[in-house]
């Protein structure tokens, strides 16, 4: 039988787990993340890291998660069938959100006609379309750039930075 | 002599108008049932939702790179193009660009409505029906293209097109082909895929399904969005509908789009007329050919008489 010493490591992570869990869940006093980065559609645009902490302040939960985490929504039509839900376990975006809107098996899902969420955005759309549309009454950052930097894919799409097009001279222009 | 040409002139006349009520009636019966089509069923479609759009031109930088189309003139995030002005004109597309967002100022408003425009492959393409070598195919998954190789470059599709969506590539004049939005239909749709434009579109102003579809969520954004948008889908009935429609929340007419077009087929403006081409180039030239003869029938008798008397006259000298 082995005796039963605890290595110092053990402890020294321990420890820190419980620090970092105590830095930050109770300090909102809700479960939630402090940050939480956006990486799953990086392609053109590099990873956001969204500070959630800082937007709880700014917004109430149905805000951005509707009924998701137990609060009542304020939106009188999703009132109707969403007045007392419990919180759901899992509340990111990406649960009910799908990256890949417009692909054929989605596309096809919406022939149901039981099918209420026919125009549910896609995750793209519903980070921008809630983001932005805030932004905009709260004077938030909205240029493009404010909140993501161009990747290098991004910057060859665009044309932009290294990959802008020369000046044309008169002649090089067709008309 | 006198009686057999006279029968024979009405006779001629009779035929020849019995022929063209004949032609007249099948062409009718014919392009009236042409004029009726409403679309392939499981056609794909575009809802493009203008309060939505934030004029960020991702679409057209998607668009130059999914086409493999000429580099621009300035950057894809460079905004001063919506400040450009052509013979007086906002920015339109062209051989280097299938579409391009434009910005439309609101006095009314404290934000100004920014408006995608393409190709929007309609149900019963006007440009396709104009084309006399059939270079253009609406394809059942609602693309409208195009066929290069058979193209004259004649450009009527361009004066049929009542959205002016058509453009020449005058750079190659002697190898014509025309430069519009396929709807990515070779790298894209027949492959179940949403075009370039859709797929890159941050703020989904485009959402890609069944027309159908499309129309039902238009539908239900107008329906739970009470006061936000014109109760209009502009396109599904627009010249007897077309795949890319648009909702809006102001009225069509003030983001440059043609609130007079008809809900009918361009066709079916100009099909009467249409039917009756085929009828003069078979059968005019066939009528007056004869009428020709026959008016100039008298003389040739005339002139074989004159002819035999001579020959009577040579004889008895």
């Amino acid at each position: 039988m082995r005796p039963r010493t605890r290595k110092p490591g053990t402890t020294l992570l321990c420890v820190g787990s419980i620090l970092f869990l105590s830095l930050t869940a109770p300090a909102l006093a809700i479960d939630a993340p402090e940050t939480i980065n956006i990486d799953v559609m990086s392609k053109f645009y590099g990873p956001v890291t969204f500070d959630h902490a800082m937007h709880v302040d700014y917004a109430s939960c149905e805000e951005c998660h509707h009924h998701t985490t137990g609060e009542i929504v304020a939106d009188p039509n999703c009132a109707r069938c969403h007045t007392h839900h419990d919180a759901k376990t899992v509340v990111s975006c990406s649960k009910c959100h799908v990256a890949d809107r417009f692909n054929q098996e989605y596309i096809s899902k919406l022939e149901d006609p039981e099918l209420y969420h026919l125009d549910k955005p896609g995750l793209k759309g519903a980070y921008h379309l809630n983001c932005v549309s805030c932004h905009v009454t709260t004077s938030g950052p909205t240029g493009c750039v404010d909140c993501h930097a161009l990747t290098e894919a991004g910057e060859k799409l665009y044309r932009t930075g290294a990959f802008t097009p020369e000046t044309k001279t008169a002649s090089g222009k067709e008309h | 002599m006198k009686f057999m040409e006279k029968l024979s002139r009405r006779r001629f006349l009779k035929s020849g108008l019995a022929a063209t009520a004949a032609a007249t009636v099948i062409k009718n019966t014919d392009s009236k049932a042409s004029g009726n089509f409403e679309g392939y069923p499981d056609g794909m479609g575009v809802l493009v939702d203008l309060t939505r759009c934030v004029g960020c031109r991702s679409c057209e930088a998607a668009c130059n790179k999914e086409q493999g189309l000429p580099e621009p003139e300035k950057p894809f995030n460079d905004f001063s193009v919506f400040d450009e002005l052509h013979h007086g004109q906002k920015r339109r597309t062209d051989e280097t660009a299938y579409t391009v967002v434009n910005r439309f100022d609101m006095p009314d408003f404290d934000h100004p409505i920014f408006k995608k425009f393409q190709c929007n492959h309609c149900n019963e393409p006007a440009c396709l029906t104009s084309c006399f070598v059939n270079a253009y195919t609406k394809t059942p998954e609602g693309a409208v293209i195009y066929n290069a190789d058979v193209c004259v470059g004649c450009r009527t599709c361009m004066i049929a097109c009542p959205f002016y969506v058509p453009t020449f590539k005058y750079s190659s004049a002697f190898s014509p082909r025309i430069m519009k939005c396929i709807f990515c239909y070779d790298t894209r749709l027949k492959l179940g895929k949403a075009p370039a434009c859709v797929e890159v579109c941050p703020q989904e102003a485009l959402s890609f399904g069944k027309r159908s579809d499309c129309i039902s969520m238009g539908r239900q954004r107008i329906r739970q969005n009470p006061g936000k948008y014109v109760d209009h889908i502009y396109g599904e009935h627009e010249v007897g509908g077309t795949s890319w429609m648009y909702i809006s929340s102001v009225d069509f007419d003030k983001v440059g789009m043609d609130t007079t077009l008809p809900k009918e087929p361009i066709l079916n403006s100009v099909k009467d007329f249409l039917a009756i081409v085929p009828m003069v180039l078979t059968i005019w030239p066939a009528l007056f050919t004869g009428f020709h003869l026959l008016a100039t029938l008298k003389d040739k008798v005339m002139e074989m008489e004159m002819e035999e008397k001579r020959k009577e006259k040579e004889g008895q000298a």
